[in-house]
């Protein structure tokens, strides 16, 4: 009986996500023009729901100071107080709000996150790409620096940047961009090998084609496709290296909110079946799901597929 | 809850400057009156703890024991020449018995006959001898060296061995009883390190560092009523949640370090029991003395008066502790000042001693890492959000665990710390207060605080004694450097199958590391 | 073919060059870092003599460089030296750690490489169903939690009802069933780790494939979608999902020291995260050297099997 009022919950709850995706896309089409809109017709209601999360995600970030009822900081009370309509989702081990801070997190960490994924997509599918592409020496060389990169071990490499830099959230941005940016190099130089030996790719050398053009024109599209995949992982897994450093003590500085840190600090709580710690945890699922479902709708567009 | 909350064991000076004689000469280490109230201890066994602090790196040499896996490792195949006692008094453990000169600047032990190490060796004053000369000398490394220095000479007459000392010092027989002192076989004076020997109730079967240590019982053992399993087994688990289901599931008997944050909700499970005793472990927030703004005492009143103790102990001791009233002397220590006023939180007298000092705000960094104690961030965050209301700006910045006690701690003006606490006052002060010890924290320097320290030492009458540390207790209230805002039980949790006796030692967690000596199956 | 046979064989080399970098690397780190071995053992009650004293009788208190170059004199002869901190040998120290962490590496990648790869097909062959959609949003909420946070989890579901054991506790006796057994829970928390990336390449690599002509064609010749896939579309999406296989199961060699934590697994992981927190020089130089030749010798693997399976790099003009 138990199970089945579970899966009738779960059923509900997709149908839910469903019918809103489907709403919002609506809302989109009614309100966009021309190609956009011809696009968005095409989006499928997961990708619908998708974009719906991301937006509410980022409203969320942008006016966390209008929608959270408290500070991220204050201590409004008890320990780990129940839910209750003062505090929607009770207080945690520090007696502060644990609502407000989930929002607040949105805006500490999509934020970090964004931009640290960019920064290593950036960096490392392009000199991927450029390994691939003119070969030879700059290839040995760029990918043995990678080898040697991925092969320090986190720990110590950690230890060594913050040793060397200090601590603060533009430098955390720097060190995991650069430990993301390492996979990031051998997957677009392993989708680029297949694609430069390509007849197109001769005939566009054939043409006088410059590198950087060739990379962004030629290249670049065909291995849009696993790169975007990736990017839609790589985004999830800066949140759990966030809380995976500030372990260390490099990261966000308490008493900043941060969901990594945040499922950390509660997580032994799931030992007792206390649901606490899957607050946090489901804030960085739903938005990986949700990322992840408008990266499989643009998969689709990219790889041409008409169906 | 099934809970049982017991209080700091008195430290008792009877007996301490002539010996352990009275307590029999069998072994029987308690107090005759203290054992007919305790249930009858059964044999057999075998008892499995998970403990936290082993490390890959551990060794087997006395001279680097630090942390808590090797120190009950320790428990089960060494003794000391003396044993801190469930309540508190100091007990004879090699040492039968022992006297002080008039001065206490010369201690006569009498080593225990008829105790034979695990390889079939029997103890002499030889091997006492090389087991303390271990940690003592010019390229000693040990981490008991501070507290040996103090011995000028060792020497042999016949079953005794003699120590002299620099100068007197009445406690100099609690000093025998630190973990580090371990007694191990000697030959040709001098002891091998990296023995697994030992005169201790268990003898080593395996050993894997950071892993697990596996002991059985000595049959041989010159204790009769003590070292009750047949095998006890040790796991080295560092993570607590790891500890609790490891307990829950029923993998172990025994862990140590609850979580804090899960403890209410551990006690209610079913056949397990917390057991946590508050001692001489305490959390401190130490100032740089030296340096502005925390050379002008008013600063360092105000930020006492800025420091929410009972919130603190509520919110990261949960519970369990005692609030502290910066000094390191625990409510249940017998030299404890009672009648000092409590230092309490108090925003407006926080503001006025800002006002003394000159100042409308104050902007300070806090730092803290989880490495110098379990919630030291949390800790540093809440006295951040309370000292905010008398004007002073906490910034707490999170430091790297690696390293802290390298990078920080005795570096940053201001910083969490902590400590085990020392079983007597003048240790503890010795080692944290004295102008120009090595682990000085806040390099406070008070002058007459230095003169009653040296003058205690040697000072043999109680009362006169019990004076002195009454005051040095309140300077350091009222003019030290730093902020003690609670003392930390150590707190525990086993099955209901394991018993303890009805006084579990403070000194320490796992009853002084003892609890494979002293706890039997029910 | 000898083509290939030159690629490695300067792989290789390459390699060992790769491998002679990163030991000067972890040792200028270690030697950046701050603290030593003297002050980290001893903590809190560290004075100077001791600290002293105990350089003194490591040679810490000789020239980083004279240090550096008596320990590559020993490692190329296969003798990486003793512990620091306990003076027991390293190879003893490394060598039951190692073959557990391997061990628990294979197991793992036992049962996540193969339903990795499976449901990645079969999301790319039902693409865009509603089977596609659950099996990618259980996958991604699975790795959308930290690993500790997933074993506890999976301890509350299975251990606590004594279905497994919470401590994975083996040594060199455990038999290799029990082995399995006692490891199921690691095991199966470093598959829930991986798998979502995996599959989630797989499905892209192939759905990225499926517009191109010659699959239109085999498609118009009315081969079977699952035929189409399998045939034609998997071999030409291989490159990125052999490079996502290879980051992954370096990742399950050096990277689960949670795991190891949690379920008190003894492996090179806690290994390497004790002897840097202690500055034990040989021993975070012997486990990084491993961990090193496990990148290497996978990305090789990955780099080697990417090139083998399009015929126009193996016949690259």
């Amino acid at each position: 009986m138990a199970l089945l009022l579970t899966l009738l919950k779960v059923a509900i709850a997709i149908a839910i996500a469903m019918a809103s995706g489907w709403l919002f896309r609506a809302a989109l089409v009614a309100i966009t023009r021309g190609e956009t809109r011809k696009m968005l017709r095409t989006a499928p209601v997961s990708a619908g729901f998708g974009m719906l999360v991301v937006f509410v995600y980022v409203f969320v970030a942008v006016f966390a100071h209008v929608i959270a009822p408290f500070s991220e900081r204050e201590i409004v009370g008890a320990q780990f107080l129940p839910w209750d309509s003062t505090h929607l989702l009770g207080t945690d081990n520090l007696g502060r709000d644990m609502f407000s801070r989930l929002i607040y997190a949105a805006r500490n960490t999509v934020g970090i996150a964004f931009a640290t994924t960019a920064l290593a997509f950036i960096a490392g599918s392009f000199l991927g790409l450029l390994a691939a592409t003119v070969g030879g020496w700059l290839d040995q060389v760029l990918s043995r620096v990678v080898d040697v990169l991925m092969a320090i071990p986190a720990l110590v490499f950690a230890l060594l940047l913050l040793t060397i830099f200090g601590t603060s959230v533009v430098k955390m941005v720097i060190v995991i961009a650069t430990i993301d940016a390492t996979r990031v190099f051998r997957l677009a130089r392993s989708v680029a090998m297949n694609i430069v030996v390509m007849d197109y790719i001769e005939a566009a050398k054939l043409r006088g084609e410059g590198l950087f053009r060739l990379i962004i024109r030629e290249i670049l599209p065909n291995a849009m496709a696993p790169l975007v995949a990736e990017f839609g992982l790589r985004f999830c897994f800066v949140f759990l290296m966030i809380s995976a450093l500030s372990f260390l003590g490099l990261g966000i500085q308490p008493p900043t909110a941060d969901w990594g840190s945040m499922v950390r600090d509660n997580a032994s709580l799931i030992t007792f079946g206390n649901i606490t710690p899957l607050l946090p945890a489901g804030a960085i699922a739903l938005l990986t799901v949700a990322v992840n479902f408008v990266v499989d709708w643009s998969l689709h567009r990219a790889s041409g597929l008409k169906e | 809850m099934t809970e049982t909350m017991k209080n700091g064991g008195v430290l008792s000076r009877r007996g301490l400057l002539k010996g352990a004689t009275a307590l029999g000469a069998a072994g029987l280490i308690l107090p005759a009156s203290m054992r007919k109230a305790m249930a009858e201890p059964k044999k057999g066994g075998t008892l499995r703890i998970a403990i936290t602090g082993g490390s890959t790196t551990d060794s087997l040499d006395p001279a680097t024991w630090s942390e808590l896996f090797v120190q009950v490792f320790a428990a089960c195949r060494v003794n000391y020449l003396t044993e801190i006692a469930a309540d508190g008094s100091l007990v004879g453990e090699l040492a039968e018995s022992w006297e002080a000169s008039a001065d206490a600047a010369t201690w006569r032990f009498k080593i225990r006959s008829g105790v034979t190490f695990h390889s079939g060796k029997s103890l002499t004053p030889d091997d006492v001898v090389a087991s303390i000369n271990h940690h003592r000398g010019e390229d000693s490394k040990s981490a008991a060296k501070p507290i040996v220095e103090q011995i000028k000479d060792i020497a042999i007459d016949g079953d005794t061995v003699v120590f002299t000392l620099v100068a007197g010092n009445a406690d100099f027989p609690f000093i025998m009883s630190d973990y580090h002192l371990a007694i191990l076989p000697s030959a040709d004076g001098k002891i091998d390190p990296a023995t697994e020997d030992g005169t201790g109730g268990y003898i080593v079967d395996s050993w894997e560092a950071g892993v697990n240590a596996k002991v059985k019982r000595n049959p041989n053992y010159w204790k009769a009523d003590r070292a009750h399993f047949d095998a006890v087994e040790l796991y080295s688990i560092l993570d607590s949640t790891a500890r609790q289901n490891a307990l829950l599931t029923g993998q172990v008997d025994v862990i140590d370090k609850v979580d804090i944050n899960t403890v209410g909700l551990l006690s209610q499970a079913p056949g397990i029991k917390i057991l946590a005793t508050t001692g001489t472990q305490h959390f401190v927030f130490p100032m740089d003395y030296r340096a502005a703004p925390f050379s002008d005492n008013n600063v360092r009143l105000a930020l006492k008066y800025a420091i929410d103790r009972e919130e603190m102990v509520q919110k990261i001791l949960g519970g369990y502790g005692a609030v502290g009233n910066d000094h390191p002397i625990g409510p249940g220590d017998q030299f404890f000042a009672a009648d000092l006023e409590q230092h309490a939180y108090d925003a407006d007298k926080a503001k006025f001693y800002l006002k003394e000092a000159g100042m409308d705000s104050l902007n300070i960094q806090l730092s803290a890492a989880d490495a110098a104690f379990a919630g030291a961030v949390d800790a540093a965050v809440l006295y951040s959000e309370k000292a905010a209301a008398a004007g002073i700006n906490i910034e707490v910045v999170r430091e790297p665990n690696d390293a802290y006690w390298d990078n920080v701690w005795m570096k940053k003006p201001f910083c969490a710390s902590y400590w085990g606490g020392r079983p007597t006052p003048d240790w503890m002060f010795t080692t944290a207060y004295a102008a120009g010890a090595p682990w000085n924290e806040s390099y406070w320097d008070n002058p007459r605080f230095n003169e009653l320290l040296l003058a205690a030492r040697s000072e043999l009458d109680f009362a006169k004694r019990k004076d002195m540390y009454h005051e040095m207790q309140m300077i350091c209230q009222k003019e030290g450097s730093t902020v003690t805002p609670m003392f930390a039980s150590y707190v525990m949790a086993h099955t209901d199958k394991v018993a303890t006796p009805d006084q579990v030692a403070t000194n320490w967690g796992l009853d002084g590391f003892r609890c494979v000596e002293r706890w039997w199956f029910a | 073919m000898t083509a290939i046979w030159t690629m490695i064989a300067k792989r290789i080399g390459l390699g060992l060059l790769t491998l002679f970098v990163i030991s000067i690397i972890i040792f200028g780190a270690t030697e950046l870092l701050p603290g030593d071995l003297a002050k980290s053992i001893l903590g809190q009650s560290a004075t100077p003599e001791t600290v002293a004293a105990f350089r003194r009788e490591l040679g810490l208190d000789l020239p980083a460089h004279i240090r550096y170059f008596n320990w590559l004199a020993g490692a190329v002869q296969g003798d990486f030296g003793t512990s620091l901190a306990n003076k027991r040998a390293i190879s003893d120290l490394i060598a039951t750690r190692l073959s557990n962490t391997l061990f628990l590496a294979l197991y793992a990648a036992a049962i996540a490489i193969p339903l990795s790869l499976t449901l990645g097909i079969l999301a790319a062959l039902y693409r865009n169903s509603v089977f596609d959609r659950a099996a990618n949003a259980l996958a991604l909420t699975s790795i959308s939690f930290p690993e500790f946070f997933v074993a506890y989890i999976l301890i509350f579901f299975l251990a606590r009802t004594g279905l497994f054991p919470s401590m994975a506790q083996v040594d060199a006796q455990t038999a290799f069933g029990d082995m399995l057994y006692k490891t199921f829970l690691p095991a199966l928390t470093l598959t829930l780790v991986v798998t979502a990336h995996m599959m989630r390449m797989t499905r892209a690599a192939i759905i990225n494939l499926l517009a191109s002509p010659y699959i239109e064609m085999a498609r118009l010749k009315g081969m079977s979608p699952g035929r189409v896939i399998l045939k034609h579309a998997l071999p030409n999406a291989l490159a990125p999902i052999i490079t996502v296989v290879a980051l992954n199961l370096a990742y399950l060699i050096t990277g689960v020291v949670v795991v190891e934590v949690v379920f008190v697994y003894p492996g090179l992981g806690q290994l390497m995260v004790d002897s840097v927190s202690k500055r034990d020089f040989p021993v975070v130089q012997a486990v990084a050297l491993i961990f090193a030749a496990a990148y290497v010798l996978l990305n090789l693997t990955a780099d080697v099997l990417s090139t083998l399976s399009n015929p126009r790099l193996v016949h690259r003009k």
